[in-house]
């Protein structure tokens, strides 16, 4: 009977696998997913009550967890705007012109990618650090960048690059530069076909990329764990507040801040499923 | 408005797109540019439109009533273009895409919003389309769309139309309609228009003045009835309906075509005689002209024509088309020799039209 079900309604040939292969894939796709994504996830959240709820709060509005939170939501807040102008930009140029080049870009859009974060967050040591190339000339003008603020914001924009782009480049060459063209020859702007063609048709997109962007920009570890120098209070943002605390054995406090990152992920899927279904009814 | 284009050419890489076109375009007539695929008959409309820039060249230059505009971009030309897939604003609903050129008029030009909705009501009105001002795109018919994209065109109301391929996407029947609905609208609203296609039957029934394109140059420009007719050149009578080919050659002062061996076609002496299908007579004895033995092959009476297909002493395929009643008094028979004689014929010599003599 189920299988008559399942044969009577898929109407692809060839794609009529048994039960006992359609059950086994089943499984096999559940319990990795069980395994890798939410058995971690509940761990975190039962390790960061498990001293209660009064420990849990303790933890999280302690003095130098706010201050990584802040410096968090700071970084993204940049972060998250520059990539969208440049994510905007690129992907613009690249789907509606054609240029010679273009592939190269593309491939290099693709870099912070393919190269670990760690080396992403190596090179701006080797650029901006004390024995760096730009190093004297920055400590002669007082300007610090690496262990700081900055450098930190550089790490996250360089990690976070791609996603608006990525996002979007392959949406807007498949929608081509006929609608534009038709604003175009009845009379309107450059500024006007973009605000009131190409933006309305990308929307959905670019969202998209935002929440990808921004959750990358908040989670990040690896660069920003290069550049940042571990000051406490100063230089530590949420997910290395969380290795700092785990290294000193302090568990409770390490799995608190560890569920606020969680939370920050679980709340980017919510607004990511929203759009991805209102991109799908609109 | 008239418009003047003078020694356009362009090229995109090593291709030659168009070679120093020169042509002019009466005001409010509706010309067609004909051609096959890759004769440079799109690239000519979207230079005239601005969507394309012409290879830059001191004497080229395009005029609208005489005022250049050949540096103007596409969005200060004033000109309503309907593309071949349509372009609608996807997220727009209909009476938004008709209105979308009154409401990027700069502040001082753009009238007031009933202005606009009255306007876009009587745009809806001229294309028969009224009810459907709220429906989105993906929601209307082929051919629906492309008469919302042409009232989007004519919402600003354009000096000149250009229309690409504009019915290439619609099936048999609703084409023939809007074909017939076009050339009624053009009559109503006078709009100097010229509109692309590669169908021959389209430019024949709608066009003022056809401009027959080949391999980015012009071939031949005249009415319908011209071109038809009195085809320039050997391409355009190809072109423009069925034909028949002979191959001959010619020799002293005539060309010949009873060679009992077919000749190819590369050869500088060849010669090419080329006949339509309704401009032959079959008759049982040869008579006094040139006549040409064949045999008839096949005879397909459904239709409103009678389409004889016969079989030439080279085993080459030759199409006569008779009238029902014509082809009742001949009464040809399968697998009968007759003689065809050209009532009108043409002969080409490397491309050039023979006046001579010639034999079949």
């Amino acid at each position: 009977m189920f299988i008559n079900i399942l044969k009577s309604t898929d109407k692809r040939p060839g794609l009529n696998p048994p039960l006992i292969v359609n059950m086994a894939i089943t499984v096999i796709a559940l319990g990795f997913l069980f395994l890798f994504v939410i058995m971690p996830l509940i761990i975190v959240l039962k390790e960061a009550f498990s001293a209660g709820l009064s420990l849990w709060w303790a933890s999280i509005t302690e003095k130098d967890a706010l201050a990584a939170l802040r410096l968090t939501l700071l970084v993204a807040v940049i972060a998250v705007p520059v990539n969208l102008v440049f994510g905007l930009a690129a992907s613009w140029a690249l789907a509606k012109f054609r240029f010679k080049g273009k592939s190269l870009i593309i491939t290099l859009i693709d870099l912070p990618f393919a190269v670990s974060p760690v080396v992403s967050g190596l090179i701006y040591v080797l650029l901006f650090g004390l024995h760096g190339w730009l190093g004297p000339w920055l400590a002669e003008h007082d300007i610090q960048i690496i262990f700081a603020v900055p450098g930190i914001v550089l790490a996250t924009v360089f990690v976070t690059f791609p996603f608006v782009a990525r996002e979007l480049i392959p949406l807007m060459s498949e929608q081509g530069t006929d609608e534009e063209q038709a604003a175009l020859s009845l009379g309107a702007s450059g500024w006007q076909t973009f605000r009131r063609v190409t933006l309305p048709n990308i929307k959905w997109g670019l969202m998209y990329g935002i929440i990808l962007c921004n959750a990358r920009a908040m989670g990040e570890f690896g660069a920003v764990s290069v550049v940042s120098g571990h000051i406490r209070g100063e230089t530590n943002t949420l997910p290395l507040q969380v290795e700092v605390l785990y290294n000193e054995y302090n568990f409770v406090a390490a799995f608190a801040v560890a569920s606020l990152l969680a939370g920050l992920a679980l709340v980017t899927l919510v607004l990511k499923s929203i759009v991805e279904w209102k991109s799908k009814h609109d | 408005m008239s418009i003047i284009l003078r020694n356009i050419s362009k090229t995109f890489g090593d291709f030659h797109a168009l070679k120093d076109i020169n042509i002019e375009f009466q005001s409010g007539e509706l010309t067609a540019l004909l051609g096959p695929s890759g004769s440079g008959k799109t690239t000519l409309l979207r230079i005239v439109a601005g969507l394309e820039e012409a290879d830059r060249n001191v004497n080229a230059d395009i005029l609208f009533d005489n005022r250049t505009v050949t540096s103007s971009p596409v969005n200060r030309r004033q000109v309503g273009f309907v593309f071949q897939h349509y372009a609608l604003f996807r997220h727009m609903t209909v009476f938004e895409n008709i209105a979308f050129g009154l409401r990027v008029k700069p502040r001082d030009q753009r009238p007031s919003k009933q202005d606009i909705k009255d306007k876009v009501n009587e745009l809806l009105r001229l294309v028969q389309m009224e009810t459907m001002a709220g429906r989105y795109p993906s929601q209307l018919s082929g051919g629906q769309r492309q008469r919302i994209a042409l009232a989007r065109a004519l919402a600003i109301e354009p000096k000149v139309l250009l229309l690409d391929e504009p019915f290439g996407a619609l099936d048999a029947q609703v084409r023939a309609e809007l074909r017939r609905w076009l050339r009624k609208l053009h009559d109503t609203l006078h709009v100097t228009s010229i509109f692309v296609t590669h169908d021959q039957e389209e430019a024949l029934e709608v066009a003022d003045r056809i401009v027959v394109m080949n391999r980015g140059s012009i071939e031949q420009i005249g009415t319908p009835n011209e071109v038809f007719h009195r085809p320039a050149t050997e391409f355009v009578m190809q072109f423009l309906g069925d034909v028949n080919v002979f191959h001959g050659r010619i020799e002293s002062d005539s060309a010949i075509f009873n060679e009992t061996v077919p000749l190819t076609e590369n050869r500088e002496n060849a010669a090419r005689l080329l006949v339509r299908p309704h401009d032959l007579t079959i008759q049982s004895t040869p008579g006094d002209g040139p006549a040409l033995p064949a045999k008839v092959y096949r005879v397909l009476t459904a239709g409103p024509i009678v389409k004889v297909e016969l079989i030439d002493r080279h085993n080459r395929l030759i199409q006569v088309h008779l009238s029902h009643d014509s082809y009742n008094q001949t009464m040809v028979k399968l697998h009968e020799e007759v003689y065809l004689v050209p009532r009108e014929s043409r002969v080409y010599a490397n491309n050039d039209a023979w006046t001579g003599a010639y034999v079949i």
